[in-house]
């Protein structure tokens, strides 16, 4: 942790404020919508909906954007921890498929448990080879990194052709997780409500972890100025293998929530999400767990609401969101100190 | 005359496709102020980043405490026990104060004896301790990163032009600063480009001209001897005062 004794005295100044602004525009948008929507009980399911699918968008994009801060990676290969991190779950769902067709929440919420412990060890130790062969030699050049990282991705989704099979696999949700909540006119999905949960500990376990410690400390200077970081006398490479590490198992989670959501598995389904994970971190701020956080938001509940009420542009609403950002903000959302 | 702490043997440093340092010699010798003066470009700067690691020497020695450190990596160079103050600063400035502070002291939280010695140098910090630091002004952003290299017992302090842009006032509070770690017996690498500053601070001097150690002695010789300082820096203390 990060204690210290404090000076004798500290008086008193003005506190910096903080950026509220980004953090409104979350219920801005969810209130401006609800007119347009009409039905309360619609908004609330749509709502529901839009902030489940952000925190899944969340869960796969966090871990781009710690790498990308901290490292300077361009990882176009983050899809193939998403996708592995989805097939991973045969490896519990097999053994325990009992489990998931008994009608008790705890054993069922164990096996997501599970699965989702072994999709993060999976992805965490392939990601620990894949930086050391693939990302280490291309360190400081991103054109290269484009170009192996992409070449990455094709050989490990090749790699899950030859081990699962080239056809989609069908998963099915645990029994108690199935179905919905109905409370009057509103419907909330059962597991877009665990997403949620899960979505909100891992955020706020990532900021704990960032604000309250020492690795934390050192991983929010390194993305500032990993010279210093090493002039400090702490080993920088370290910390960007830890972070690669915990970047591929975050995106193993997501891969993990996304399987569940779409309940077929695909080599391709991370790539395919790719482009929105790469949106939310650029609306975010490059390198902002936060930005990210709230860029997932903003991007769901967008696609939600404009997918309601005027389905032919939603396909184009998640650009329409970035480009609005990028006006308003360049740098993103929380635009995050860089070297 | 002390031991020397810190020896430089025909450091030759080439960044890329530039020759930088060609062939630099001096000693830091322990519990003294050593300048190191010389022009823009000369290669003060390039010379403590070779000293850190950052730059790697690319033939010569470089020796702290008996040790060859030429080929260490920047950490291990640290772990030594020199500390390094950037040209630039290198505060993060979306940490506050305090957090700075905290990841310097690599070995555990600051006692809070240390803490006030140098929040005592530095007054200023106290204020401003759980502020970002990037709400700093300049001088207190140098103020930072000072007592960030003194927040745990170091044994060099490499210094790089501590005092380049401040106000008046601040250059003022940063001679204080120094004289009081000197007085700490503090061992210290400044590179000056205020010579009025390096005139009352420095112990020893080295200066230097394109990548080359044209001189070095004591501070005093260099004080009393305006031609000396015409020639080899181009202008006379008078002119700082």
């Amino acid at each position: 942790m990060t204690d210290m004794a404090e000076p004798s005295s500290v008086s008193e100044l003005p506190i910096t404020r903080t950026d509220w602004l980004p953090l409104a525009l979350v219920p801005a948008l969810a209130l401006l919508a609800l007119p347009f929507i009409g039905s309360p009980s619609s908004w609330v399911t749509l709502t529901v909906a839009g902030l489940a699918m952000g925190m899944m968008i969340f869960l796969m994009a966090s871990g781009l954007t710690l790498v990308f801060g901290l490292m300077d990676i361009i990882n176009f290969g983050h899809g193939v921890f998403i996708s592995l991190g989805a097939y991973a779950t045969l490896l519990v769902l097999g053994p325990l498929a009992a489990w998931g067709q008994a009608d008790s929440v705890a054993l069922n919420l164990t096996l997501l448990g599970l699965c989702i412990v072994a999709a993060m060890a999976v992805t965490g130790i392939v990601g620990a080879v894949f930086e050391r062969v693939i990302v280490r030699p291309v360190y400081g050049s991103h054109l290269k990194q484009i170009l192996v990282t992409m070449g990455g991705l094709i050989v490990a989704e090749q790699a899950i052709h030859a081990i699962w099979g080239a056809s989609p696999i069908p998963i099915q949700l645990p029994e108690t997780l199935r179905g919905a909540f109905v409370l009057g006119d509103i419907v909330m999905e059962r597991f877009r409500v665990v997403a949620v949960g899960i979505g909100l500990l891992v955020f706020i376990a990532m900021q704990l972890v960032l604000n309250r410690t020492r690795l934390g400390l050192l991983i929010r200077a390194g993305v500032e100025n990993p010279e210093m970081v090493e002039a400090l006398g702490y080993r920088i490479r370290r910390l960007f293998v830890s972070v690669f590490v915990a970047g591929s198992a975050l995106a193993g989670l997501g891969g993990v929530m996304w399987a569940f959501y779409r309940q077929t598995l695909t080599a391709s389904m991370g790539m395919e999400v790719m482009v929105l994970v790469f949106i939310v971190i650029i609306i975010g701020g490059l390198g902002s767990v936060g930005g990210c956080f709230v860029g997932s938001i903003l991007v769901a509940l967008v696609a939600n609401y404009v997918g309601f009420l005027a389905p032919k542009l939603a396909l184009i609403s998640n650009i329409l969101v970035m480009a609005l950002v990028l006006i308003w903000r360049p740098q993103g959302l929380f635009p995050v100190a860089r070297r | 005359m002390p031991e020397p702490l810190l020896q430089l043997e025909g450091v030759q440093t080439h960044i890329g496709p530039y020759h930088i340092l060609h062939g630099v010699d001096f000693d830091v010798p322990a519990g003294s102020l050593t300048m190191l003066l010389g022009r823009n470009g000369a290669g003060k700067s390039t010379t403590l980043r070779t000293i850190m690691g950052l730059w790697q020497a690319s033939s010569g020695r470089i020796r702290f405490d008996g040790r060859d450190i030429t080929a260490s990596a920047t950490p291990d160079i640290a772990r030594a026990g020199i500390a390094y103050v950037p040209e630039a600063m290198g505060i993060f400035t979306d940490l506050t104060v305090r957090e700075n502070i905290v990841l310097a002291a690599r070995s555990g939280p600051v006692d809070s004896a240390r803490l006030d010695w140098m929040l005592g140098l530095f007054p200023a910090l106290r204020r401003f301790w759980n502020l970002p630091a990037g709400n700093l002004s300049g001088g207190q952003k140098q103020m930072l990163a000072i007592a960030r290299a003194i927040a745990e017992p170091r044994r060099l302090l490499l210094v790089d032009e501590p005092t380049k842009g401040l106000a008046p006032v601040m250059v003022r509070s940063m001679i204080e600063a120094f004289k009081a770690l000197k007085a700490a017996g503090e061992t210290i690498l400044l590179v000056e480009q205020n010579f009025y500053a390096a005139s009352v601070l420095g112990d020893g001097v080295v200066v230097m001209d394109d990548g080359r150690i044209v001189h070095s002695g004591p501070m005093s010789d260099l004080v009393t001897d305006q031609s000396l300082q015409q020639r080899l820096l181009g202008l006379s203390l008078d002119a700082h005062q």
